[in-house]
């Protein structure tokens, strides 16, 4: 029986399927035990499994990752929670010198299932650092995997599936979606869920392709209601996985349309729209009757909050590359 | 609005350090056994005597004694306001001093108008000290500005909310005033004051700055108010051992004082720079309490008891203040009410201020990201006057993130899919 239920929850329900799955489950982080987070997506779940198992940590996100690797060598399988998207910089040294290359370093005698969560992106009214898209720094880093869930369904299996893989993985969420609710069928076997790095369509159609990840998902589906009043199907692809890229339903798409428009909150320099142009240009450069547009967040460090409509990627501006795509 | 009448030093400029022959080292060897921190007023407002830090308070005037208590009435009432303001919708977040007044205030006294300090996020108190208009303050959590004052100007840097990076940057900026004057001149060096929590003294940056100002002898004085809690955390899940002892594995002295003293932070701030004015660096812990919320983000009774801020409300630091000059014939009920008119007009002409800050212009944040205008950033702005704004936001999350996940964590989201699918073409679109 599915429940109907926020991303927030779904991603708790995910963790306490994992915790409960696995006795070698930990969560850590600042925050996460008696308040269960300040998102509280660990609401109860020190209050059921203990405080071995969910650990409220001093603050300091270093040690946060570096004793999660700790843990690892030890056998366990550390959740970590970055508070916010612009704290996860003090920990940067750990997660790319040691967490991501540790495996290639032992020629493969240590594995490190560690699992880093991350809020990300803005549209909250926040103050700075609260509101940043990180991910290409992290996808940039060979042995990494770096997802993000866009919607309760997928979070939910996501955050399981990323618990359970025998690599790194950075997990984005999309903050200002945490309270988008959806039915999530929690009881579901991980074998039945689509593999973690597939990316999926979720909106057919045959006019032009969206692509975009984590809370930019929503926007391009609103896009595309919009744009169906006008007469022309867009096609929306909810990437889910960052690195790997999973292009097959990409290229799919673009063959079919011929024009594509990426979409992101991080800025444009040197981002996931910079590669997937590249590489959808290399793989379906006879496909393309337009060159891929990107709608992207600006090349500055994230505004004040007063600003960041002004900032974020919406329908409008989303609309606007698709109207400049067709006039090729 | 102007900061009326705020001389930022209770003194004058020279005067603390000349009243004690410099010591720079800490006169209460904390090895000495658990003296417990410093205290010259009892929390009845009693006042207590200490043979080591009696002599650096001995030259305060009565006026200067009546204007510690004005700015922590004050301070307090500013922070009411802005925590409404908060509440009504026109401030993103606040962060509350409140309960912290002694240790803010006591501190930024005793500093000279050439000291620099470098605020963590809550430090309201030390910014009105300092002469900063509360009105700056109140932009960054408006969302008007990252920032909005001169820190030259005020001797008073920008908040910083990465937890615990400004204390490295207090350390480099004193490495700097090392570099430019001479300890052994009049008065001695310039201190940089840097003030952080007792979560921030778990992170690796915050102990390799008190590690640098050792070996670098720089002139800083480490100012942790530790307020018992890091959000949900309390002290003990930062630190086994007290705060203060730190400092002596670095080299350092350090000195706990208690914080909801106003007498006795100030008094131990200015031995503090007078140590470091004379490049012995100083480790300060004040002992105080957050008696709000993390932030209005924030709901405390999600992780600690009630009776806890009663216990703490007993040892208020503006009481506590109160209490002491109503004996000492300072204060009566006139002056008191007195006292409270005036903050409550401040925090009219404060409410007034906020609610007239104007948006800034979206194309503002262009501007500053690099000295120099370069290619990249013209783009982006040539990018975003061709996609003008919609001025309507998608709907999304609750004004704030932190501790929003209670029922008003809902936002009323209206479909957006609805109104889209009723709109008709293009030029619509901006009503999306
Ligand atoms: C590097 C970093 N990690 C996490 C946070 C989120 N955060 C903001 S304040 C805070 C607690 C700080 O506690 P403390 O240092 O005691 O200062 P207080 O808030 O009590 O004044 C946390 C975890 C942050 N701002 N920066
Ligand atoms: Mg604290």
């Amino acid at each position: 029986m599915p429940l109907t239920l926020t991303l927030a929850k779904a991603l708790n329900a995910g963790l306490r399927a994992s915790m409960e799955a696995d006795p070698k489950v930990v969560v850590m982080g600042e925050d996460v035990g008696k308040l269960g987070g300040v998102f509280r997506i660990t609401d109860g779940l020190q209050a059921d499994f203990g405080e071995d198992r969910v650990i409220d940590t001093p603050l300091a996100e270093s040690a946060i990752i570096g004793t999660a690797i700790g843990l690892a060598m030890r056998g366990f399988r550390p959740v970590c929670e970055i508070q916010f998207d612009g704290f996860v910089y003090p920990a940067f040294d750990q997660i790319v010198t040691q967490l991501a290359k540790m495996h290639y370093r032992t020629q493969g005698r240590v594995r490190l299932p560690v699992t880093v969560r991350i809020p990300f992106g803005g549209g909250i009214g926040a103050v700075e650092h609260h509101s940043e898209s990180p991910e290409a720094y992290f996808c940039h880093t060979a042995g990494l995997k770096v997802v993000a869930c866009s919607n309760p369904t997928d979070a939910h299996m996501m955050i399981r599936q990323a618990v359970a893989a025998d690599d790194p993985v950075i997990f984005f969420e999309p903050k200002r979606r945490y309270w988008d609710k959806a039915d999530v069928e929690t009881g579901a076997p991980l074998s039945a869920a689509t593999p973690l790095h597939v990316s999926r369509v979720v909106r057919t159609g045959d006019d032009a392709t969206l692509v975009a990840y984590g809370p930019m998902v929503r926007t391009c589906l609103n896009a595309a209601e919009a744009m169906a009043v006008e007469g022309r199907e867009l096609e929306v692809i909810d990437l889910r996985t960052l690195s790997p890229l999973d292009l097959s339903p990409v290229l799919a798409s673009v063959r079919r349309t011929g024009r594509l428009v990426v979409v992101h909150e991080a800025p444009s320099n040197v981002s996931l729209s910079a590669e997937i142009a590249a590489r959808v240009t290399e793989a379906a450069f006879y496909s393309l009757e337009a060159p891929v547009l990107r709608v992207t967040g600006y090349d500055t460090p994230y505004p004040p909050s007063r600003l960041e409509e002004h900032y974020l990627p919406d329908v409008d501006r989303v609309l606007d590359a698709v109207d400049r795509s067709f006039q090729y | 609005m102007s900061v009326p009448e705020t001389d930022r030093s209770v003194s004058g400029t020279d005067r603390p350090d000349a009243l004690v022959t410099p010591v720079p080292r800490d006169p209460r060897d904390p090895e000495d056994a658990d003296t417990g921190p410093v205290r010259l007023l009892a929390p009845d407002g009693r006042r207590l005597a200490d043979d080591t830090y009696d002599p650096y308070i001995a030259d305060l005037a009565d006026t200067e004694l009546y204007g510690l208590l004005r700015d922590m009435v004050i301070v307090r009432r500013l922070d009411e306001e802005a925590t409404a303001l908060q509440r009504q919708g026109e401030l993103g977040l606040w962060a509350s001093l409140r309960g912290q007044e002694a240790a803010q205030v006591g501190s930024a006294r005793a500093l000279r108008d050439d000291d620099m300090v470098f605020p963590s996020y809550r430090e309201h108190g030390v910014a009105w000290c300092r002469g900063v208009d509360p009105l700056d303050v109140l932009s960054l959590f408006r969302g008007v500005n990252h920032g909005g004052w001169d820190a030259d100007e005020h001797g008073f840097q920008d908040y910083s909310i990465v937890v615990g990076s400004q204390t490295l940057h207090a350390t480099g900026y004193a490495m700097g005033v090392t570099r430019e004057l001479a300890a052994d001149g009049d008065g001695g060096l310039p201190v940089t004051v840097v003030y952080f929590g007792d979560g921030a003294s778990s992170q690796g940056d915050v102990n390799e700055a008190l590690n640098w100002a050792g070996v670098f002898e720089a002139p800083v004085v480490f100012f942790c108010q530790n307020n018992q809690w890091a959000i949900s955390e309390p002290t003990r899940r930062q630190t086994r051992a007290p705060i203060f002892r730190r400092a002596r594995g670095f080299g350092l002295p350090g000195v706990q004082v208690d914080g909801n003293d106003v007498l006795a932070t100030l008094a131990v701030t200015r031995y503090a720079l007078q140590a470091a004015r004379r490049r012995c660096p100083v480790l300060v812990e004040a002992v105080t309490y957050r008696m709000g919320a993390h932030t209005t983000a924030d709901d405390p009774s999600r992780y600690r008891h009630a009776d806890e801020l009663a216990g703490w409300s007993r040892r208020d630091p503006v009481q506590r203040m109160a209490a002491y000059l109503r004996g000492r014939g300072l204060l009566d009920d006139s002056r008191a009410a007195d006292l409270d008119a005036e903050a409550d007009a401040l925090a009219t002409t404060l409410r007034e201020g906020c609610l007239r800050l104007p948006d800034p212009s979206p194309h503002s944040m262009f501007d500053h990201v690099y000295v120099h205008d370069t290619e990249t950033p013209a783009a982006a702005r040539d990018a975003c006057e061709q996609a003008e704004p919609s001025g309507q936001p998608e709907p999304s999350g609750p004004g704030e993130p932190s501790g929003q996940a209670g029922p008003s964590a809902d936002p009323a989201v209206v479909s957006p899919l609805l109104t889209v699918a009723a709109a008709p073409l293009h030029h619509t679109r901006k009503a999306i």
